[in-house]
Formats: C-alpha cells, sequence, structure tokens
C-alpha cells in the first residue's frame, strides 16, 4: 500500500551539530526529504557522513540545531508536548545495527520485547502483556517459548530477529531500520531482509533504511538517498540511480560495490571520490530536480554536463 | 605442482572439548596451498575457517587440539623438506613461523590495536622482538612500513593513538603490522567485514598491491563471496568443518557444483530481483558435537538425494583443479540444474540486478 503522495515524515533544512564554541561540529547540514507512506527510503554513506544521525534526530535521540522535522504533519522537532513525544515514541521505531551489543545481556527476551509496553502502555496487565509478546516473536519466526532465555542463547540472526520483535510490539507505523544487516553472515542477511520486506507488506509499514552498502538498497529501497559528510548530494528512484547516477560521489559508490563476477571484477577500475573536482567558488550548488523525482546538488555548469549526460544516457537506450 | 607447494594440509581434524563435551570443529580437511597465488576461504560463521587458519598459527584456543593430519610448510630455508606444524607444542617452535614466516591479519581493527600505545611503539615492538631492530633503526622501518601501506604523513601518524585513526586507516596499521617482519604468507581473517563498502574496496586493492610487490602468498578468509572474486585465484568454499568445494575463481563463481555454493552465491543480494524474495538458506548448520553423518548439508539442502543422509560423499572432479564433495556429480545421480540465479552471473548491471 504506497501512496507516494503523502509524506509521512518530512525533513526541511534539518541541521544536526555536537558540541559548542571551537569545538562545534556539524554532522547534518540543511537535509530536506520527504518519506512517503508505505515506502522504504534508504539512506547511504560512509561512516561519518551523518546517516545514523538523521536516524537518531527523526526519533528525537539528537536534537536539531535548526531546520524542522514533520511527522504525520505535525512538527516534532525542537519543544513539543508530552503527549506528541509519547506518539512519536509509540510509533517510530527503531532497529538497530549490532545484535550483540544492542540487547540488555542481563535481561530476558521477555523483559527486553515488553520494555516498551511497560513505559506507553501502562494499563496493560502481565497477561495481557505476555500476550504480545509471544505475538511479537512468532510474528518475527521466532518461538513463543524463547521469551524466557537470555540474549547470549541466541545466534545472530534469531538476536536481530528480537531487535526486530521489540520494535515491532508497539506497533509503529514508521520503523528506521539502522544498518539492520550489516554485522550478519550473507545468508542471514537474506533471512532478515525477507522478513522485513514480509513485515512491511503486512503492516504496511514506512522504513528508513539506513546503510553503507548499495547492493542491499537496490534490493529493498524504493528510493535512495546518498549523503556525503552531512550533505545528501542526490536523491533519486532506486533503478534511476543505478542506472544514471550522476554526482561523482554516487558513482564512486556505485563503483565500490563487490560484484559476485571474478571476470569484470579484475578488470574493474575503481572509483575514488575527490571533493575537488567541484569548483564551487563562483557558482554555489544549490539542490535541484533534473528529471522528476532525480535530485542532485550541483552548480549550474555541473547541472549542464549532467543534463547533457542523461540525455546522452537515455539515447544509448 | 609438488615443488610449487608453500603449505600442504593434509587430512587435518581439530576438536575442541567444551563443558566436557568433543566438538569436531574440523573434519578431514586437505589443502594444497601454492607458492604466490591468492586463495580464498568462504563459509558462514561457524564453518570452521577461522579454526583452520589458526593452525597455522599456533593460536589454536587452549581447550582445541590437532587430533590427526600433518600441516607441512615448505617455506623454511633450512628445512628444505618441509616442517610438520601439527607437531609444533612450544611457544618457541611457533615463534620460528609466527610472524616472520605466516603473519595474520584479524577481523576488527579496533581490537587487534593496543589502545594506550603509539602506533610507532607497537610497530617497533614487533620489528624489535623479530628482527632486533632497535632506537632510530626501527623507528625508521616503521615509517617506511606506513609508507607501504599508503598512510601519509608517516613521521607524524607514528607518533599518534589507534583511536586517532579511522576504521580504514586503522586496518591499514594492522596490515603493515603483520608485514613488519616480511613473512611469505599473509592470513587476512574477515580483513575488511568491519569496514565501510568504499573502504573495504581500498583494503582489498592495497592487500592485491603489496602481494605482488612482496611476492607473498595470500589467503582471505571471508562469508562475502562478492568480495572475493576481485582478489582470489582458488576459492575454497566450507561447510561444518569440511571443504566441500574448490576450484579457481572462475570455476566457482560461472561453474560451480555443490548445493552449498549455489545457495551462498544465490543469497547475495546483488543477485536478488526487486519485490521478490532473496534466496535465504533454511535453517541451521549442524551441531558439531554429535556425528554428522553423510553431507552436512543434506538437512538444509533441497537438492538432497537419499544417499546424502546415509554416506558422506567423496570428492568428485570436474577439472584438473576444480573438486566438488557432493553426490550430484555421481553418474548414477538424477541431473540437477543449478538455480537461475547462478546462471545469471557474467551479465550483471553494475550495481547487481540481472539483466
Amino acid at each position: 500500500m504506497k501512496d507516494m503522495n503523502t509524506p509521512i515524515c518530512s525533513l526541511r533544512d534539518v541541521s544536526v551539530t555536537f558540541g559548542r564554541g571551537k569545538n562545534r561540529f556539524t554532522a547534518v547540514r540543511n537535509v530536506s526529504f520527504d518519506i512517503m507512506r508505505g515506502e522504504t527510503f534508504g539512506l547511504v554513506g560512509e561512516s561519518g557522513s551523518g546517516k545514523t544521525t538523521i536516524g537518531r534526530a527523526i526519533i528525537r535521540i539528537n536534537p536539531t540545531s535548526s531546520g524542522e522535522i514533520f511527522f504525520k504533519g505535525e512538527k516534532i522537532s525542537g519543544n513539543i508536548s508530552r503527549e506528541l513525544d509519547r506518539m512519536v515514541t509509540q510509533q517510530i521505531q527503531m532497529i538497530f545495527q549490532d545484535p550483540m551489543a544492542s540487547l540488555n545481556e542481563r535481561a530476558k527476551v521477555d523483559y527486553i520485547v515488553a520494555e516498551g509496553l511497560m513505559n506507553i502502555k501502562k494499563d496493560l496487565s502481565k497477561a495481557q502483556r505476555q500476550e504480545l509478546v509471544a505475538k511479537a516473536l512468532t510474528d518475527v519466526g521466532l518461538l513463543p517459548e524463547f521469551a524466557s532465555r537470555f540474549p547470549h542463547e541466541f545466534s545472530g540472526g534469531q538476536r536481530q530477529r528480537i531487535g526486530v520483535a521489540r520494535s515491532l510490539i508497539m506497533d509503529p507505523e514508521f520503523v528506521i531500520a539502522d544498518e539492520p544487516i550489516s554485522a550478519l553472515d550473507v545468508s542471514i542477511r537474506a533471512q532478515v531482509l525477507n522478513l522485513l520486506s514480509v513485515l512491511q507488506k503486512e503492516r504496511h509499514l514506512t522504513y528508513l533504511f539506513i546503510s553503507h552498502d548499495l547492493s542491499v538498497m537496490r534490493f529493498i529501497c524504493d528510493r535512495i538517498a546518498v549523503i556525503h559528510k552531512g550533505q545528501i548530494v542526490e536523491l533519486a528512484q532506486g533503478e534511476q540511480l543505478f542506472q544514471h547516477a550522476l554526482h561523482p560521489y554516487t558513482r564512486a559508490l556505485l563503483s565500490a560495490v563487490p560484484q559476485p563476477d571474478p571476470r569484470r571484477e579484475k578488470a574493474k577500475v575503481l572509483d575514488v571520490y575527490d571533493p575537488n573536482v567541484h569548483d564551487y567558488s563562483v557558482h554555489a550548488p544549490t539542490w535541484t530536480e533534473i528529471v522528476p523525482g532525480h535530485f542532485v546538488l550541483a552548480n549550474e555548469p555541473e547541472l549542464e554536463e549532467y543534463k547533457t549526460r542523461l540525455q546522452k544516457e537515455s539515447a544509448q537506450g | 605442482m609438488e615443488n610449487n607447494r608453500i603449505l600442504s594440509i593434509n587430512d587435518l581434524h581439530v576438536k575442541f572439548s567444551l563443558r566436557g563435551q568433543v566438538l569436531h570443529a574440523l573434519r578431514g580437511i586437505s589443502l594444497d596451498v601454492l607458492k604466490g597465488e591468492s586463495l580464498a576461504i568462504v563459509g558462514e560463521s561457524g564453518s570452521g575457517k577461522s579454526v583452520f587458519v589458526k593452525n597455522l598459527n599456533g593460536l589454536l584456543d587452549n581447550n582445541g587440539w590437532i587430533d590427526e593430519g600433518t600441516i607441512m610448510y615448505y617455506g623454511l630455508p633450512e628445512e628444505p623438506e618441509g616442517i610438520n606444524l601439527a607437531q609444533f607444542k612450544t611457544e618457541k617452535d611457533w615463534l620460528r613461523v609466527r610472524g616472520n614466516h605466516i603473519a595474520m591479519v584479524m577481523q576488527d581493527p579496533m581490537t587487534s590495536l593496543n589502545p594506550l600505545k603509539t602506533i610507532g611503539s607497537q610497530l617497533c615492538e614487533a620489528l624489535n622482538l623479530h628482527q632486533g631492530l632497535s632506537g632510530a633503526l626501527a623507528q625508521a622501518k616503521a615509517v617506511e612500513l606506513l609508507r607501504d601501506v599508503g598512510i601519509r604523513e608517516p613521521q607524524v601518524r607514528i607518533r599518534q593513538y589507534p583511536h586517532q585513526f579511522s576504521g580504514g586507516m586503522r586496518q591499514r596499521v594492522v596490515i603493515a603490522m603483520a608485514m613488519a617482519c616480511s613473512p611469505r604468507v599473509l592470513i587476512c581473517d574477515e580483513p575488511t567485514t568491519a569496514l565501510d563498502v568504499t573502504i573495504q574496496a581500498q583494503i582489498l586493492d592495497l592487500i592485491k598491491d603489496l602481494k605482488q610487490k612482496h611476492h607473498l602468498t595470500t589467503i582471505y578468509i571471508t562469508h562475502d563471496l562478492g568480495v572475493v572474486a576481485n582478489v582470489a585465484d582458488r576459492i575454497a568454499v566450507m561447510y561444518s568443518g569440511d571443504i566441500v568445494e574448490i576450484g579457481t575463481c572462475e570455476e566457482v563463481f560461472y561453474n560451480p557444483q555443490h548445493p552449498y555454493t549455489w545457495a551462498l552465491l544465490s543469497s547475495l543480494p546483488q543477485l536478488g530481483k526487486k519485490d521478490e524474495d532473496l534466496f535465504a538458506i533454511a535453517g541451521t548448520p549442524p551441531n558439531l558435537f554429535f556425528k554428522v553423518r553423510g553431507d552436512a548439508f543434506a538437512p538444509r539442502n533441497p537438492y538432497a538425494l537419499a544417499i546424502d543422509f546415509l554416506h558422506r560423499p567423496p570428492y568428485f572432479e570436474v577439472s584438473p583443479t576444480h573438486k566438488a564433495r557432493t553426490w550430484l556429480l555421481d553418474p548414477r545421480a538424477p541431473k540437477v540444474e543449478p538455480p537461475p540465479a547462478i546462471k545469471a552471473i557474467g551479465n550483471l548491471k553494475p550495481g547487481g540486478e540481472q539483466v
């Protein structure tokens, strides 16, 4: 149930800074995008590019220093009322990267999964809670008996499923998945990816999928935004981005994706991105929609170059 | 071929004792590593690939032992007939080969460096121990090593601590440390798993360059077949303590024979199609506390034959360099076509997806 016209979450000129005075560091700079209801929105970049910070800013872990974030039309950044804060906590959930580190080792699965309920839905009885936990565990392909075990008794893939169960029990509409599969084995990765897409279909979830690996993105995301040093440099539909990447940084990322094809891979020349290729001394770059749905950060001369390249590529078919 | 080997492992069995039980981690591995080649060992976590290379370096945990088999190393000039590493008992024995003949790069650069010491002093320690260099000489050599692995301004960086380096740079330092004693064999245990895709490509390039420059033999360990297409000459696929398929890089990618290799390849997201489920291997690897009967992969294998559950398959030769342990290659077995995703390898678009 994708609705590409209603945004569920919008960011407008959001910046996040850490530290103050001399140590002030801008992790995210003037980021704007809309995440539509029911889609999977990918955010890709290297470590340190600020992709996780954006995710954390949306669920109000990191305060924004300027700009606004809207969730279902309501402003959720800055000072908001208590009820709204609870609504955000319930409806936006997060899945973390490392299933070894993100689960409380001393708590049983039962408590880990139910912790959110205890804070938000206080009027539930113990039996009701246990029922919900059992249901959440079954939904992610685990057995309800697992509720009485500790995290160390599970394999990496199972732990990540616990992480998914803990976010789903809140019945969210919007899930931020922060590198949910980077710490997993290739074969387990496939299981977790499939689980996420099944759950999306069943529950009409919207995902913000954060990762550094474009090969996974292509498979799961509808639209992809590429972020570099806190700025989004390109945003397009998945296929469009893979076929007609414009920004040199996106092209460098694409060239780094390892291919399971030795002949081609051994002949490959690695594209390394050098920010000095941009000459922004005369023309400052702007965020421009170059063809419908395809945005790129570029200045006037670059835009001309990109346009001719796009025309040439589409002529080639 | 005989004179070309640098390592020759024959019928290696390794066991661990855990909570009073015996775990059979490696179940008869035979493998020749050739001089100057780059070999990749691929498998899921728990398949025993790390245990296998730890044997080559004497780093097996205390509760593990080599039950059977030999590991011959032919790189020592004073032992032209080769020396059996499996019979090494003491640390003193191991110091003959560890570091200056066989060196290792560990997975996580965060944990393999000492956070309390500068990069320089950690590098000099290795140089001092193995080559007897000290003071200014060691410093100079350390600077040279850092420059060799592509770290800019090594004179400044050498006085810095690990936390002042990024993940990729840290991995470069670890590689410099492994290269400090000019080893002949470099083992890279998941060298890029903790790194970003862009940095991963750079580190793999670096290892390839070093291999060329110093005539190294490299052994990569990874769970990601996508990574090894670029770097490997030969690939060995491991499953629950056994090599199930081995062949040249092109043979394993373009003409894989074992159903487990098919499964590993088809679970790569690069080969998936959007809006379709990605192939996932059902079930879990077998419990090695119990004796494995037949083919260890049979319970998870959709192509399993009745005999797979009874008898362990022998190696069937596909070509002189390519063999696989699966009954499917027996002349009496029914003809089975590999899954369609496998055939698509070779015509992938950039970034993945089949044409």
